[in-house]
């Protein structure tokens, strides 16, 4: 599904160049439960956002489910993000001024999906993560957990095969963190691909497979069982 | 589908920043109401100011008798230079520069009766192309003095209209016959009301026109009071001056530059003042025009750069949602011009509005009757529009162009 070789991000900030990533070569399969761990600074959200076709690597090629996504144009990228992957943020990036529906809406609409179809699909999404009932509440009116249940909800919109999450329960308490890694869990079960950034010991333990960052460097890869 | 798409978001985003977009609204609507009420004021201003100077007549000069202040052939300075309505006929017949010309005998002061009114007012005598000049317009159903008047002396006479208050009050006057000094004139026209903000000789509302004829008849004279001419077309009234000058001058033996022989008042002086004044008003309302827009142009690319933090966020989480930098920006656009649009459309049609309420005001004394400039309507619409687009749409363009992670982390 994913496959990644010698992805090379440089960042430049005036005078100085930082290499965040120094050479990933990554590869996930169809249907995989994998968190990405280590140590602040070790480039997991670079990575990220770079699989999540949010951000463009340097160098290196990008294979996502068989196509050279390095290569494409932007139109070809927001298509990709649209219906490819579902992205969740850390933050949450609802859209302030948008009810829960209008926040899932949104994807919908740049996908040209009709208005009843609309309807029928965010209807199901929100309940699907326990918000029916929110359906018209402002971010403003939810609780921290409830807008990253929105966020996942947002983030399937469109079916997407890969759902990627940058850290999507470091601003939540223990306990809505708590559901919103069931929701994963449940996820990869209906077969998606999950990819999720964690410093989190009890999500890391569910996972099928472990990649742990450092410097920029995929240090190892492993099972859950073998830490 | 894109449009429909677009339109979606666009009327859910405008419903939702309704502030943003109303003070944008507002600071476009503002600039373009103020500006266009600015030059419709002026314009009608103008107008009046022009339209009252021009009461007295259109481009005229006045002619006085006068003393002559250089020696001449021989002759010494001093001597006193009074025309007769003989020098007036043959100005008309030799002078190629002018165009019109009237004597004026004058009678300050005379007894005016009808029925049981009594008044005193000024009487002159004059020619049929004195109305012409003079702006002295008859009043519907009546006239003013012509040829056969003229020449067959009649006693006939047109009255000002405050003149006709006075005798007649709201009774008709034409036809009836009046008194002047106890000798029996048949009314046969009355002035319509003007503005009239300068004169020489009285009112013209006040004043007894009779023909010159009838009037040296009965007063026994042969020097005139003054008499007024207008230039011929291609000629400035300078020409008309020259030209009269030498030909009196050649007559009464006066140099013709020596312009004390005869006193002028050269209106068109004035009227050239007035129209460079106007001028150079305009100029200045174009300043403060211009000083307008660019505050209101500030105004809205603050409004644009207050949001620019929250806009950029929701452009970046709008391309990670999938959005296309198409449809980023075609929102971004229609979203200004619909803003800018609506606040200058409704901002011209608000200066209309009151543009149309003035009349019922009953300030045109004051104010006269102002006038929307379409020309700078417009102008001003578009520039607002324009300015208010660059300021929503570079910002747009701007985070369009980045990497959606850019553009979320980019506050
Ligand atoms: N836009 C940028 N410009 C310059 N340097 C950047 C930029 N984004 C990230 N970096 C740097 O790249 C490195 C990796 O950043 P990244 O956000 O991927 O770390 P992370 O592993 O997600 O850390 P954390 O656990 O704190 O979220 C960091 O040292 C960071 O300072
Ligand atoms: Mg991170």
């Amino acid at each position: 599904m994913i496959i990644m070789h010698d992805i090379i991000k440089t960042y430049i900030t005036g005078q100085v160049t930082f290499q965040a990533l120094r050479g990933i070569n990554l590869h996930i399969k169809k249907g995989e439960f994998v968190a990405i761990v280590g140590p602040s600074g070790s480039g997991k959200s670079t990575l990220m956002n770079i699989a999540g076709c949010l951000d463009i690597p340097t160098r290196g090629s990008y294979l996502l489910d068989g196509k050279q996504v390095s290569a494409f144009n932007s139109n070809q990228l927001a298509e990709i993000r649209n219906k490819k992957v579902g992205f969740v943020f850390q933050a949450f990036n609802l859209l302030p001024y948008a009810t829960a529906y209008e926040n899932v809406e949104v994807p919908l609409l740049f996908a040209g999906v009709n208005r009843r179809k609309r309807k029928e699909r965010i209807t199901r999404l929100l309940g699907q993560v326990g918000l029916a009932e929110k359906a018209a509440n402002k971010p403003t009116e939810m609780s921290g957990g409830e807008m990253q249940r929105v966020a996942i909800a947002r983030a399937l919109a469109n079916e997407p095969d890969i759902i990627l999450a940058d850290e999507p329960t470091g601003n939540l308490d223990s306990k809505s963190g708590q559901q919103i890694v069931n929701i994963f869990h449940e996820l990869w079960k209906m077969g998606k691909t999950v990819l999720i950034i964690t410093h989190d010991s009890n999500i890391a333990g569910r996972v099928e497979r472990i990649i742990q960052l450092k410097d920029g460097q995929i240090e190892n890869s492993h099972s859950p069982a073998a830490v | 589908m894109l449009p429909l798409i677009t339109i979606k978001q666009f009327l859910n985003d405008l419903r939702r920043q309704k502030l943003r977009s109303l003070l944008t609204m507002f600071g476009i609507f503002w600039g373009s109401c103020a500006i266009v009420l600015l030059f419709a004021f002026s314009k009608g201003l103008g107008d009046a100011q022009l339209k009252s100077s021009k009461g007295m007549g259109d481009n005229i000069c006045i002619f006085w008798p006068g003393l002559t202040s250089k020696e001449y052939k021989g002759l010494s300075k001093g001597r006193r230079i009074w025309p007769t309505e003989e020098d007036i006929e043959l100005l008309k017949n030799t002078a190629v520069t002018i165009g019109r010309i009237s004597p004026e005998f004058r009678r300050w002061s005379q007894f005016i009766k009808y029925n049981k009114s009594l008044t005193r007012s000024p009487v002159i005598g004059v020619w049929p192309e004195f109305g012409l000049m003079r702006n002295l317009i008859p009043d519907i159903g009546s006239r003013f003095i012509n040829n056969i008047d003229q020449t067959e002396r009649r006693r006939v006479v047109f009255i000002g209209n405050i003149l006709k208050n006075d005798l007649f009050g709201s009774e008709s006057a034409v036809g009836k016959q009046i008194l002047i000094n106890d000798v029996p004139f048949t009314v046969i026209g009355v002035m319509k009301e003007k503005k009239q903000d300068s004169s020489y000789g009285g009112r013209d509302s006040r004043i007894a026109y009779i023909p010159s004829s009838t009037f040296r008849n009965m007063y026994s004279t042969r020097y005139l009071s003054n008499f007024v001419t207008q230039a011929a077309a291609d000629f400035t009234m300078e020409d008309t001056k020259q030209e009269i000058y030498n030909i009196m001058g050649k007559k009464y033996q006066f140099d013709p530059t020596d312009t004390q022989a005869l006193g002028t008042w050269d209106t068109t002086e004035m009227f050239t003042f007035l129209k460079n004044f106007f001028l150079a008003f305009n100029y200045f309302l174009v300043g403060i025009g211009i000083t307008t827009l660019i505050t209101g142009a500030i105004g809205v690319s603050n409004i644009m750069n207050v949001v620019l933090e929250e806009r950029t966020k929701e452009i970046g989480i709008k391309m990670a949602l999938g959005a296309k930098k198409s449809m980023i920006l075609s929102q971004f656009i229609l979203e200004t011009f619909l803003v800018t649009g609506i606040g200058g459309i409704l901002g011209f049609l608000f200066a209309w509005l009151i543009i149309t309420l003035i009349p019922y005001m009953n300030l045109e004394e004051y104010i006269g009757v102002p006038q929307i400039n379409l020309q700078v309507g417009f102008l001003v619409t578009v520039l607002l529009g324009m300015v208010g687009f660059l300021a929503g749409i570079f910002p747009a363009r701007r985070a369009a162009n980045l990497q959606p992670v850019q553009a979320l982390k980019l506050f």
